[in-house]
């Protein structure tokens, strides 16, 4: 594979803010990808030395709900309102979102805003009515994975670990999936645009990697929130994941990496619902293609811990990709929580490499 | 054994001509190249006796026939009465008729 | 003797000298390039005849040097008014009359980024077929032979995702004559039409669609290319909607051409100060459509060719002699 003549990106660029950020969190993030948000937290933190307020007031969205043509238009920009006047309240402009469809949602409401100033005029009335509170509009408003690969040269300036297979010195294939509501919403709004974006593809390059250009590159997950909702639905969007993963695997990709939560789950999630159903993998020795998100992909370039990343809650085992970055981890410790307790595993399945019944049981 | 969860994969519905075998499209269409003149008016499913009395669409069949999908155009193409109206309408002079028995031999087995 | 400054010594600006020089005035081209022919020298053969287009811009061109029309290149028009040019360099040349034959801009189809133009070496355009046959050597970018090519008409026409609302007319029949070319040099190889309508507006234009259809044997497919992405084996994988069945679509070819269209030339805007109008396509407004094509909304600024319009090469001609026609009647008035 030869370099990619992706130069387009660069007229798709926004302003992101270098510091002080308010920061809100996902809630999918939350249950299946805890790690990645307080690794985003570390990093920012403690690597990058970064001012980023973790506000327990903020709540939902309510993209969810919005997106499944439950929660009607004036509540989500009331609930949008609300975050941000936690933010004007804490003194921050600099407004981040850790989830694709948020951004999307933050991005909708505040072009909303922009286009019918009515709209704007009757949320501000609506918060004041019900909660006393009154906000400022954000100055920048960015993705996590914007702020990520904002700082991706000072990252790979302090990377422990490069994407670079540690034995054979060849750079890693990675496959990456940006998320519908990134960009395809408002090309504008992200780094790169909605047919090349490079958000994510400017942090594989930077740290050594090297993305991999597959046809159904472009294509949703098919999470689609109420086809997914819905069971009967659900062999439609699962035909999405399952179209991409066909398209990705001649490549042979080492992991995928995601922009988006509700894709990092799917793609990790749908990797054992298709091998179930079909007894179909795409990975290497009839196993899974490790899926992670980008916290965890820059953790593991800084040489964080992969169970301080909190990799063990995947559905595909992450020691193969581990194994080829070289990087050392203590596997009999996968299963232990923060406390040193040990917090249950999952059953063997195949898309999974490590047997989960031999090596683990007896450290238990 | 597999699992069922309470959905299946879809199928996708593209027409994928890279999987198509087009041998027999080409065949048919070697031995009457006209039907390549199509233009899709729709003269032919419009005046159509069958076509207005069932679901047959001689302009819909032919046309996936010539993409290589040939699954179900056998059956299709015997609700064709023979009539000829078909033929009488078409504005490139395609033997409309004769690509009615023409795809019936050709897609017998399919 | 009267002078008639000519801006653009394409077809229409070299039709236009010629005519007025047969009736006694004294044109001037003044044109930016280094040499006469404007867009046409980048052509290999003509629709529908197939003729060289080296044969039509050569004999222009050798009637251009017989009359001894005074040509001046590598020279660009900064504004116009009636009577006089002001080039770029300041300098400033005046006549009796104006007329303006700056033609049309080639659609830059990276601005459809979802085509891969520029990123994808097997996705080429129009222009770059003509180049090609011109060089002698159609081919892969790794040098094979396709066995699979795809033509998508109306890239950065009748879109308004890129602001080009208008149809550029010429497109649909060079589609269908560079498929023919291409099935010649490629007789194994597929050769696919993907288009919104066809429009053969010309004489033999229809003829020629048909033939391409029940001798070439080429796939014409109603329905626009929606993306385009690589294959693992540096092929091109399209998606369309193969709309007279109304199913998806999708195959990979060796090469996809994109068909790009005719955009109102880029010094356009330049002429509004002179009190011309543009229409919404961005093309020149001519003073109407029927008695009045050629003449602009000033008095001494004609047009003649694709600065009004997009137009195949017999119109252009046309409007040469048609605007060199209104000069005459104007300068005679004046």
């Amino acid at each position: 594979m030869t370099a990619m003549k992706r130069r387009s990106w660069s007229d798709y660029q926004k302003q992101i803010a270098d510091d002080k950020y308010y920061y809100a969190r996902s809630c999918i993030r939350q249950n299946f990808f805890p790690g990645s948000e307080k690794a985003f937290l570390d990093i920012l933190h403690n690597d990058l030395g970064r001012d980023v307020l973790d506000d327990p007031l903020h709540s939902s969205c309510t993209g969810i709900g919005y997106h499944s043509d439950i929660v009607p238009l004036e509540t989500i920009m009331t609930v949008v309102a609300r975050q941000f006047a936690l933010m004007t309240e804490a003194g921050y402009e600099n407004f981040i979102s850790s989830c694709i469809t948020s951004f999307g949602v933050y991005t909708e409401v505040l072009a909303t805003w922009n286009e019918f100033p009515e709209t704007e005029e009757r949320t501000r009335e609506y918060l004041y009515k019900a909660t006393g509170r009154e906000f400022r509009k954000p100055t920048s408003l960015a993705h996590t994975s914007d702020i990520m690969f904002h700082f991706r040269d000072e990252i790979a300036r302090k990377a422990k670990y490069r994407l670079v297979n540690a034995q054979t010195g060849e750079p890693l294939r990675v496959v990456e999936h940006i998320g519908c509501h990134y960009a395809k919403i408002f090309p504008k709004s992200g780094i790169g645009g909605s047919e090349f974006p490079y958000v994510l593809a400017g942090m594989i390059e930077s740290w050594g990697g090297e993305c991999v250009d597959y046809p159904e590159r472009r294509h949703c997950c098919g999470f689609g929130f109420r086809n997914y909702l819905v069971q009967a639905n659900r062999g439609y969007s699962i035909a999405n994941s399952h179209k991409k993963l066909e398209s990705m695997a001649p490549y042979k990709p080492d992991f995928i990496v995601a922009n988006c939560p509700g894709c990092t789950m799917f793609l990790d999630k749908w990797q054992y619902a298709i091998a179930e159903m079909e007894g179909t993998t795409y990975g290497e020795n009839g196993h899974g293609i490790p899926v992670l998100t980008y916290e965890e992909m820059a953790g593991l370039v800084l040489g964080y811990d992969p169970w301080e990343l909190g990799m063990q809650m995947h559905q595909v085992d992450v020691e193969p990709l581990l194994d080829k970055m070289g990087i050392s981890y203590d596997p009999a410790a996968k299963y232990l929580g923060r406390n040193g307790k040990y917090i249950d595993k999952p059953a063997s399945a195949v898309v999974n490499c490590c047997p989960t019944d031999t090596v683990y049981d007896i450290r238990q | 054994m597999p699992v069922h969860f309470g959905y299946t994969i879809s199928k996708p519905r593209a027409i994928d001509i890279d999987h198509n075998n087009l041998r027999k499209s080409d065949e048919i269409l070697r031995e009457m190249p006209e039907l390549q003149t199509c233009i899709g008016c729709g003269a032919c499913t419009a005046v159509c006796t069958a076509g207005n009395l069932t679901q047959f669409n001689f302009r819909k069949v032919h046309t996936l026939v010539r993409r290589g999908e040939y699954q179900g155009a056998y059956e299709e193409m015997n609700k064709c009465m023979l009539c000829g109206k078909c033929r009488l309408v078409c504005p490139r002079g395609i033997n409309t008729r004769g690509v009615v028995m023409l795809i019936k031999r050709k897609l017998g087995d399919f | 003797m009267k002078r008639v400054i000519i801006i653009g010594g394409g077809v229409a600006g070299m039709q236009t000298a010629l005519r007025l020089a047969e009736e006694g005035v004294e044109p001037l081209i003044v044109e930016k390039e280094a040499e006469l022919g404007g867009k046409l020298r980048g052509w290999h053969r003509l629709f529908p005849s197939f003729t060289p287009a080296s044969e039509v811009l050569g004999e222009l061109r050798s009637r251009v040097a017989r009359r001894g029309i005074e040509v001046m290149t590598s020279t660009e028009v900064k504004a116009v008014e009636a009577g006089a040019v002001t080039l770029v360099d300041g300098r400033r040349i005046e006549g009796d009359a104006v007329t303006i034959c700056s033609g049309f801009d080639l659609f830059d189809a990276r601005i459809k980024e979802e085509y891969g133009y520029g990123i994808y070496d097997n996705v080429f355009t129009s222009v770059d077929i003509e180049r090609m046959l011109n060089e002698g050597r159609v081919a892969r970018a790794d040098g094979s032979r396709p066995r699979r090519i795809a033509f998508l008409h109306c890239v950065g026409s009748r879109d308004e995702k890129v602001c080009q609302r208008h149809c550029s007319r010429v497109c649909c029949v060079t589609g269908v004559k560079q498929a023919m070319e291409m099935k010649e040099l490629f007789p194994e190889a597929d050769v696919f039409n993907f288009y919104m309508d066809i429009r053969m507006f010309g004489p033999g234009y229809e003829e020629m669609y048909r033939e391409a259809q029940q001798r070439y044997n080429i796939h014409f497919v109603r329905g626009r290319i929606s993306e385009a992405a690589p294959t693992i084996d540096g092929r091109v994988q399209i998606k369309a909607e193969d709309t007279l069945t109304g199913r998806p679509l999708r195959m990979s070819v060796d090469m996809l051409v994109l068909l790009v269209g005719m955009r109102a030339g880029e010094t356009n805007p330049a002429y509004e100060a002179a009190g011309l109008g543009r229409l919404e396509s961005g093309f020149m407004a001519p003073r109407d459509s029927f008695l009045g094509n050629v003449r602009s909304r000033t008095e001494g600024i004609f047009y003649a060719g694709t600065v009004t319009a997009p137009k195949n090469i017999g119109e252009t001609i046309n409007e040469g002699c048609a605007a060199a026609d209104a000069v005459l009647e104007y300068l005679k008035k004046s």
